[in-house]
């Protein structure tokens, strides 16, 4: 006779017994065997988990509060969030009248970790470079999981309301900027009309 | 070649083994009963799956595999560099660019009579959910937030629940972790359900310090701010659209030459190719001590949740190799909101219900977390507020039943603004009673 035995599978947790599997032997093949079963029913109709970034997204996203200056287009539809696009057309300081676009590039782990943003328009600014790189504190350095995606967006929008010359990213912009603000605000202006600032040529934006 | 153990060597062979689970004592946990058959049901039965073979990885394999289990699986999707060859001690140069799982599992059966080690060499997202529900046990050796996140969630998905909310217990899926930063290390045990699970506790992970790009383009002051110039601004500038690569000698060379470029115009000593490397990839020195430690602290958690030939550790050891031996062990608690892990709120709803009849339920039942909800089910937005209100709105007059595709049961995500995060829906949906009479 087949003696039946039974190994219980306990594990404990803050002083409390949870009681986790009870089988013998022969149980453990047949869960062993169900699961197998479970698979081959379950194959190519599981569908993907969404990451917890995903989900934190769908709650930012509902509660965007966009200034009219300001639209957000998600080029993979309303099921997939983490690609998106955001542009924001000043009315307000040296680069009113030009249009700027922006690329959100969010990591499953947000808001553990700030999206990638990077500016896809050409844009003549101190705290942009001429490949789109941003200097802005809360993408970087100063990001906490408690801001959102609103808090960026309006961060860009305070970046062109008020550009920094102190922390560049672009020097040239920069030091017009400080040394000679309607230089600058010139150079902007040239730079939005599709000319050549220092050398460079910026693609019309306005 | 075939090699037998002679006879008696087998017994001696698990004699530390057999003082654990062939007698009882007054640490054992509730229901262990010692004799043969636990040893043969850790032999012959137990499925556990390593993800990871590196520097834990190896540690891991090896402590396993002498522990007594003896069908194991191990994951990795990476290849063997000259560089982990100091502390990955299943390796051996002539291995160098071969995959670290295939080999790794190779090596564990030449040393380890008796035992199968079956390698997966491949990203952890490329296998299905049913893949790790096949194990009994997850043991994971990784080095990276993403990667623990991914499996967490796969594996607090697979907890299902009761009519009543309950868990039920046999789709819990025990993991054991493993985690280790120069002299510092962490083991804990993750009991879907029942003791936090990664997202319950992301905090625990610290950020990854960032420099601001213009103390990057601008005032450099470190041999790392060097190095992340060349990494992050200078890369984009010469080398365009060309997609740096980590793992490809030749661009980390470059960087390397960039920054040694740079540091020589801001007088900066200290870049070195390894340097480079190390803050590149953000990598911090690791010592082989600490995962040997980590890996064996484990490996005994593996051992017991297996036997229960002892009670488990509640649920968080925490290692300072740097200031001296004590660990201290934390008994964490779970976030009862927890987007991954919790049970959710149970809603019953009747079958002919609309998404916009359960949303207004929801408003009556949690008149202070619920005003202007958003709601989703399976990654799928069902109705969403803001930009995309006016492309689900033809969903609100739907059955909910339809929307969920004929399931009369699943988790529903919620959204609202008076809401911190998220809100689970533990939705079940009673089927008509009109039919039965």
């Amino acid at each position: 006779m087949i003696k039946l035995f039974s190994v219980k599978f306990y594990c404990y947790c803050a002083d409390k017994c949870v009681f986790l599997y009870a089988y013998d032997r022969d149980a453990l093949l047949t869960l062993q065997e169900k699961q197998k079963e479970d698979a081959a029913v379950a194959n190519g109709t599981a569908k993907a988990k969404q990451s917890p970034g995903e989900l934190r997204l769908q709650k930012d996203i509902s509660e965007l509060n966009l200034a009219r200056t300001t639209s957000i287009r998600f080029p993979n539809g309303k099921d997939k969030l983490l690609q998106f696009e955001v542009s924001i057309s000043p009315d307000e300081g040296y680069h009113k009248g030009g249009s700027f676009v922006f690329s959100f590039d969010v990591s499953p782990s947000y808001p553990h970790e700030a999206p990638k943003v990077k500016c896809m328009t050409k844009v003549y600014h101190p705290n942009i470079d001429l490949d789109g790189n941003v200097c802005l504190n809360i993408l970087r350095e100063d990001w906490k999981p408690v801001l959102s995606i609103n808090s960026i967006i309006y961060g860009l929008q305070f970046l062109f309301m008020d550009p920094n010359p102190d922390d560049p990213l672009n020097r040239d912009a920069a030091d017009v900027l400080q040394k000679d603000p309607r230089t600058f605000a010139a150079n902007v202006r040239r730079s939005m009309q599709g000319g050549v600032v220092g050398g460079v040529h910026f693609p019309s934006c306005i | 070649m075939k090699r037998v153990a002679p006879p008696g060597v087998e017994r001696s062979r698990w004699r530390d083994l057999d003082r654990l689970l062939l007698r009882s004592g007054n640490l054992v946990g509730p229901g262990f009963e010692p004799g043969e058959e636990v040893k043969e049901i850790l032999h012959d039965m137990l499925h556990v799956l390593v993800i990871g073979a590196g520097g834990l990885g190896c540690e891991l394999l090896k402590d396993l595999a002498l522990t007594g289990f003896k069908k194991i699986d191990v994951i990795d999707m990476d290849t063997i560099d000259v560089s982990n060859l100091n502390r990955q001690f299943l390796f051996r140069m002539k291995d160098v660019g071969k995959s670290k799982a295939t080999v790794a599992a190779e090596r564990v059966m030449q040393r380890v009579h008796g035992v199968s080690v079956t390698p997966h060499f491949c990203r952890i997202e490329d296998k299905p959910p049913e893949f790790y529900q096949a194990f009994h046990i997850i043991v994971l050796g990784l080095d990276s937030v993403e990667a623990r996140s991914w499996i967490n969630g796969v594996v607090c998905g697979f907890l299902e629940y009761e009519d009543d909310g309950s868990v039920k217990q046999e789709t819990i899926k025990p993991m054991v972790d493993g985690g280790t930063e120069g002299f510092k290390g962490h083991s804990r045990v993750i009991i879907p359900s029942v003791t936090p699970c990664f997202q319950c506790t992301m905090w625990l992970f610290p950020p990854q310090t960032k420099f601001p790009l213009c103390t990057l383009a601008e005032t450099p002051r470190s041999a790392a701010h060097c190095i992340e110039w060349a990494h992050l601004i200078q890369w984009g500038q010469v080398r365009g659209a060309e997609v740096f690569d980590a793992d490809v000698p030749e661009h980390m060379k470059w960087i390397y030459e960039q920054a040694v470029a740079r540091a020589e115009l801001f007088n900066i000593p200290g870049v070195t190719l390894q340097h480079t490397q190390g803050v590149v990839k953000n990598i911090i020195p690791a010592i082989p001590s600490t995962n040997a430690i980590v890996a064996a602290s484990c490996a005994l958690e593996t051992l017991k949740m297996a036997t229960m030939c002892s009670t488990g550790m509640s649920n968080y050891m925490m290692y300072m190799g740097a200031a001296g031996i004590y660990t201290h062990t934390v008994a964490y608690e779970k976030d009862p909101e927890c987007i991954v892990c919790s049970a959710g709120v149970p809603v019953a709803i009747e079958e002919s219900t609309t998404l916009e009849e359960l949303m207004q339920q929801l408003c009556a039942q949690f008149p202070e977390k619920l005003a202007t909800p958003s709601v989703s089910f399976q990654g799928c937005n069902l109705y969403m507020r803001g930009i995309f209100e006016e492309e689900t709105r033809p969903n609100l007059a739907k059955r909910i039943i339809d929307l969920m595709e004929g399931a009369t049961s699943g988790v529903l995500i919620v959204n609202d603004k008076k809401l911190h995060g998220p809100l689970r829906i533990q939705l079940s949906i009673n089927a008509a009673q009109a039919m039965q009479t």
